[in-house]
């Protein structure tokens, strides 16, 4: 009964003076709809780079890597002496081979795992791209191609031909759409390639592919895997990597460590390979969240003046309620459910206009310089959780912002004014 | 006759601009059903010791019984739930809440108060306009009414909860002599009618005369 009086006092000083309500509003809708474009379109961005990101690094790699662990010398045993110390500048590491041993064990024990939802052997090297008499720096990757499509959706980033025609051809080859531009070729040219052992192959084109990262589109072919072991003079089960994508992503730093340790080999999970990146994501959040959270203080000040100003203009009125009865109480609640009602309402505008202008951004093309960029609008995610916080934050806001005055309104001494 | 108001050994002091002794040793009784005018020159205190009497004011020395109950030292939130069911108030400038019709503003302490459904709220305070004779003018936004009506509408509204004690001060004091008149008039009419028990502050000796019982204040000390 109490709060349905203080509730009808509020609405109706809320009423009296409209514009000021409205305008305190507006303050509130606007920091909230920001909040909710802002953060929409940063978490699109950083959606679409992981998604780049991830269409060219697997959830996790195994590779064999380059030792340089020099701390123990076959020096120190041949002088015998514990109390000799032995200095070797410039160690090399002795020949390895860095290929993944006992691959196919491997390979048959990772595809027993649940979590894992493609598996794709690789063997990569290093070759020159014989172009009349320039020679163009890059590298072949020998894959399954199936499994590899399977890992990067591959098939969604052919320009020319299909996967497919790989497994048709013994000498067929995928080429990155940079690179085949630089080399001037298409679908049915032969090109040439020489490895750094020397030994050369001719590729007959089979497909072109553009995977939005220039590093790849530019240096980067697909040939079958056994091509490679062929032109490495390796044997059948010679491969260097294996790239494991996980039916989910998050599982892939734990699951990273679980391989080290089973197979001894170094196995890296997509954020660490791609720190950077992740960086930025983060740079990126806390940007969202730091323009956003001024947005709204900003329109918390605006409520705080405004109820400032509506207790100096009543204090007649709330000396006259408290004359009647009315307790401190019921002063802070007439005020503060001002404020809150003004939160409310700001909030739940702000998400429907934050709503419409996410929506609108989403339709915009994209304003795509080069067809590298697959991205025909700008990226916006939409997001229940953003929308919750944001009403959250808006109300939270307006209820610090109103607190204050009606507190200090609660404590106006109702003698001092009725004296006059 | 029941005493409906004790006060024993009141003392106020001011501190602010500098010490003061407003009121000195303030003792009397007020029975129920009196109407009683307090007098005094202007600075006399009369204003400040109907303040403490009212409990709006809780800074002083001595001790405070209404209807038995011992108001001194009483929380804030005690005294604001006395005050809506024991008195009832009118000031010298009428305040109204601007924003709210005649019938509303008459209704608000019953509302607060919460004994009653919103329906026999509006009956009675519709009645209590009507005895003010302002029931014509009951949806009128109180802004728009005449200073004397205002004053009525005001009065209306100290009587909505059946109080004990009605308190005013200087009713009169911002009113021409015709609608004085009329509000002397009333408090006269619930008095004698209503048996009410009306402590009024006033500096108009004619209206004091009307009044059962005279109390005068000197440079804060009682004298009659």
């Amino acid at each position: 009964m109490g709060f349905a009086v203080n509730f009808s006092i509020a609405k109706t000083h809320l009423l009296s003076r409209k514009k000021q309500s409205v305008v305190a509003t507006l303050g509130v809708t606007f920091g909230i709809a920001m909040f909710i474009l802002m953060i929409s379109f940063m978490k699109g961005v950083n959606q679409f780079l992981q998604d780049t990101m991830l269409s060219s690094t697997p959830d996790i790699h195994i590779y064999n890597d380059v030792k340089t662990d020099y701390s123990f010398s076959v020096a120190g045993d041949y002088f015998k002496d514990s109390n000799a110390s032995v200095i070797v500048y410039h160690p090399k590491p002795k020949q390895i081979s860095l290929n993944i041993k006992n691959a196919d064990a491997i390979l048959a024990d990772l595809k027993k795992d649940p979590v894992i939802g493609a598996v794709s052997p690789l063997l990569s090297t290093q070759v020159f791209y014989n172009y009349g008499p320039v020679q163009i720096n890059g590298f072949i990757d020998g894959v399954h191609i199936n499994e590899e499509a399977r890992l990067y959706s591959l098939e969604d980033k052919m320009v020319q031909g299909t996967t497919q025609n790989l497994l048709t051809s013994s000498d067929g080859i995928l080429m990155g759409s940079g690179l085949a531009n630089k080399l001037n070729v298409t679908l049915g040219d032969l090109v040439s390639l020489t490895t750094p052992i020397g030994t050369t192959m001719r590729f007959r084109i089979v497909g072109i592919f553009a995977i939005g990262i220039g590093t790849l589109d530019n240096a980067k072919s697909y040939v079958n895997l056994s091509s490679v072991q062929q032109l490495l003079g390796q044997n059948s089960s010679y491969i260097t990597d294996i790239n494991i994508k996980l039916t989910n992503n998050d599982f892939s730093k734990p699951k990273a460590i679980a391989f080290y340790k089973k197979y001894g080999y170094k196995s890296d999970d997509w954020e660490t390979a791609n720190s950077s990146v992740m960086a930025s994501n983060v740079i990126r959040d806390v940007l969202t969240y730091v323009v956003s959270i001024t947005l709204l203080i900003v329109a918390g000040f605006g409520i705080y003046n405004i109820m400032n100003m509506t207790i100096a203009n009543k204090m007649k009125d709330i000396a006259i309620l408290k004359a009647q009865g009315f307790g401190r109480k019921d002063i802070v609640q007439i005020f503060l459910t001002q404020s809150i009602v003004i939160g409310t309402f700001g909030a739940i505008t702000g998400i429907v206009l934050g709503f419409a202008l996410s929506y609108s951004l989403s339709r915009v093309p994209f304003p795509a310089s080069n067809n590298f960029i697959s991205l025909k609008y700008f990226p916006v995610v939409f997001r229940a959780s953003h929308y919750i916080f944001g009403v959250f934050f808006g109300i939270l806001t307006t209820f610090v912002a109103g607190f204050m005055p009606s507190m200090r309104a609660s404590r106006i001494d109702p003698v001092a004014i009725l004296r006059g | 006759m029941s005493i409906i108001l004790q006060t024993d050994k009141l003392n106020k002091y001011f501190y602010e601009p500098e010490p003061f002794h407003v009121l000195t040793d303030i003792s009397f009784t007020v029975d129920e059903g009196e109407f009683i005018a307090l007098v005094g020159k202007s600075g006399s205190g009369k204003s400040t010791l109907l303040y403490l009497l009212s409990t709006l004011d809780t800074e002083y020395e001595g001790t405070l019984t209404i209807k038995n109950r011992l108001l001194t030292g009483l929380a804030q939130d005690h005294l604001a739930k006395f005050r809506n069911d024991h008195i009832g108030f009118v000031f010298q400038f009428h305040f109204l809440l601007p924003e709210f019709t005649a019938l509303e503003n008459v209704m608000m302490p019953a509302l607060k108060q919460g004994k009653l459904k919103r329906n026999e709220i509006e009956e009675k305070a519709m009645e209590k306009l009507r005895q003010m004779q302002m029931h014509d003018f009951a949806n009128k936004p109180s802004a728009k009414l005449s200073g004397g009506q205002q004053q009525r509408v005001a009065i209306a509204r100290a009587l909505i909860n059946d109080p004990a004690i009605v308190m005013a001060d200087e009713p009169t004091g911002n009113l021409d002599s015709a609608n004085s008149e009329k509000v002397i008039e009333i408090f006269e009419d619930i008095s004698k009618n209503n048996g009410k028990t009306i402590i009024m502050v006033t500096h108009d000796n004619d209206f004091a005369r009307r009044a059962n019982r005279i109390i005068e204040l000197v440079d804060g000390k009682l004298v009659r």
